[in-house]
């Protein structure tokens, strides 16, 4: 009976990974930490007889806690028991397999159609129960809840609030000349879930989450020129949030979702930085120099913004008060420093530094600009911050093609996250969902 | 050496001919004419023909279309810089004049860099390279109604690869008629 029934799973499995093999990004550690956790996380239980389970709930939490980097999960087929609850788990037989914990559960099907992941987390050592939830679901939201699920048990055992029930919005480039194509795809944070949110013959550029998680900015030059749009994700509605004249660029949602900073040459033909008030479309000036100023970043409490300017020559990082006031240098560290994104506490600051004539990713102390180079990419760019600030995500080449990659804050952990074809460029990492 | 330039030059001239023949537009996309360009990235040639090769180019756009408008509309640039090169002096005044003549003709300069450096900030340097043709067209009488300049940035390069033929083919203002 149980043989049958993962024979049913292992084909649910192949299916869908067929299915959308093409949309799939493929995520691959590159360098992890040293002692990655052993844990076991045993496939849930299914209660719901013959019938498939719609999802294999524990494989999505394996894969995301391996991913991480942090964490070594045990491959199911090397299981000798699949226990479901404490009763079943055999504490020394797991220890002598090198394991130091372990996650074991059920998937129980409701009679309305919905579903119950009932899940526990046990310290081997210990023998002792770490966590233990109900958690109600539908069947579309069973890949969510398993992502939740991998959040809690990351945050009890590393003590960092996981990121892993968080999305990715980035850009893919398909196809040459008159056939190429520009997209803005949102992703979970495992690859899994494409969505394409936005396709045009024409550049799309600079996605920005508002800090709802449900709204986008990007740029687009489906007319021919830039303009800044921001769409619902939820609803499809997109409006148009500046199509002034000449350069509409680098949106950035202040922390309260409730203005965009942008960057706009208006008819001067010089870019400078700017607030728009989204709800009563009243523009502030933020910089006013003959330099190019661009590419605006929020402090966390909204009291900041980080730009990019050419100023004082090349390209580095400077920042102003919210209304435009006390300028200030931050980096001076080589020659080129741009796109500033900051941690969520704001104490961390990731830029694009020119490290001697290859472009990599940076992270700055923005008090003192003090500078550590974390990536050895020729063209690395678009740094973009976990939410929990523990992880950085960032475009790269390699063998000529555009890919995304991570890398932890302190440099330890890196990863590939590779798509199938194309390029992929521009990846900005959501906040935290309401749940 | 100076056989291949020769023979460059003269396909160049052929080129001129037979688009001139055709009657009809001459072909304004980049895309175009780095295809046949061939191996040599433009910068590069033109520091290699001299300031000689290059006067003989520009006779022959004159003489071929005598007051008409110039075949040769892109604008190459050096690395993160906007300034135009001296070498680009007499195209622009072709192209001014002809603007200045023809005063209901408009004109869009684009604006490209190279791969190199963040997106939006190179956004801001090919608006700066647009920028800067629009000056010197001004200059020399033409309208400020005739231009529009509008910056693509690196996000629409003609030739892909991250080396520096193509990075020199990518760094460029294209005017477009």
């Amino acid at each position: 009976m149980r043989k049958f029934l993962v024979h049913l799973l292992g084909a649910t499995l192949l299916g869908g990974f067929a299915a959308s093999a093409q949309a799939q990004l493929t995520i691959e550690i590159t360098a992890g930490v040293d002692q990655a956790m052993p844990i076991a996380v045993v496939p849930l239980a299914w209660q719901g007889g013959l019938t498939r389970p719609p999802l294999d709930v524990a494989a999505v939490i394996a894969a995301d806690l391996s991913n991480s980097g942090r964490f070594d999960a045990m491959d199911p087929r090397d299981m000798l028991e699949k226990p479901f609850d404490q009763q079943g788990i055999d504490f020394e037989d797991w220890r002598l397999l090198g394991l130091e914990a372990i996650v074991v559960g059920r998937l129980l099907p409701q009679s309305d159609g919905n579903y119950v992941i009932q899940f526990e987390l046990f310290d081997l050592f210990k023998q002792r129960r770490l966590l233990g939830f109900r958690l109600p679901s539908t069947g579309a939201g069973l890949r969510a809840a398993a992502h939740r699920i991998s959040d809690l048990i990351y945050e009890k055992l590393t003590g960092i609030k996981g990121a892993f029930a968080t999305r990715i919005a980035f850009i893919t480039v398909q196809g040459q000349g008159s056939a190429r194509r520009y997209r803005l795809v949102v992703a979970d944070a495992d690859g899994a879930n494409h969505n394409i949110i936005v396709e045009s013959p024409e550049p799309l550029m600079s996605p920005a989450w508002a800090p709802d998680g449900d709204r986008i900015a990007y740029v687009s030059f489906e007319s021919n020129k830039s303009a800044i749009y921001i769409q619902e994700l939820s609803t499809g509605r997109r409006l148009r949030a500046s199509a002034r004249e000449g350069v509409n660029g680098a949106p950035a949602f202040s922390p309260d979702g409730r203005k965009l900073a942008l960057t706009l040459s208006r008819d001067s033909g010089n870019l400078d930085i700017y607030v728009l008030n989204l709800a009563n479309q009243v523009l502030t000036r933020i910089t006013r120099n003959p330099a190019i100023d661009t590419e605006a970043t929020w402090s966390a409490d909204g009291s900041k913004i980080f730009f990019t300017s050419d100023r004082s020559g090349g390209p580095q990082i400077y920042s102003a008060d919210a209304d435009g006031g006390n300028k200030r240098r931050i980096t001076y560290e080589g020659n080129y420093n741009g796109r500033s994104r900051l941690t969520p506490d704001g104490k961390e600051m990731a830029v694009v530094h020119n490290d001697q004539g290859a472009f990599r990713i940076a992270r700055v102390n923005p008090e003192n600009g003090n500078l550590l180079v974390l990536t050895d990419g020729q063209l690395d760019e678009s740094p973009s911050f976990s939410p929990n600030g523990e992880t950085i995500i960032y475009a790269t080449r390699v063998n000529g093609r555009g890919i995304l990659a991570t890398v932890s804050i302190d440099g330890r952990i890196q990863r590939r996250i590779a798509a199938q074809e194309g390029d992929v460029r521009e990846p900005a990492w959501s906040p935290y969902p309401d749940f | 050496m100076q056989a291949s330039k020769a023979i460059r030059i003269s396909i160049l001239l052929s080129l001129g001919i037979f688009l001139a023949a055709c009657g009809g537009q001459p072909a304004t996309r980049a895309d175009d004419s780095s295809d046949l360009g061939g191996q040599d990235a433009p910068g590069a040639s033109q520091t290699g023909l001299g300031d000689q090769a290059s006067g003989e180019l520009d006779e022959f756009g004159s003489a071929g279309r005598r007051g008409g408008r110039p075949d040769e509309l892109i604008i190459y640039f050096e690395f993160d810089k906007s300034q135009i090169l001296g070498r680009y002096d007499n195209l622009l005044t072709q192209h001014a004049l002809y603007l200045a003549a023809n005063s209901q003709t408009r004109v869009r300069l684009e604006g490209h860099t190279d791969e190199r450096g963040t997106r939006e900030y190179n956004i801001g340097l090919g608006e700066r390279r647009a920028q800067a043709v629009r000056q010197i067209l001004m200059i020399q009488g033409v309208a400020a109604g005739q231009i529009t300049t509008v910056s693509f940035g690196e996000e629409r390069p003609v030739r892909a690869g991250s080396n520096e033929s193509a990075y020199t083919r990518n760094r460029r203002v294209e005017i477009v008629y």
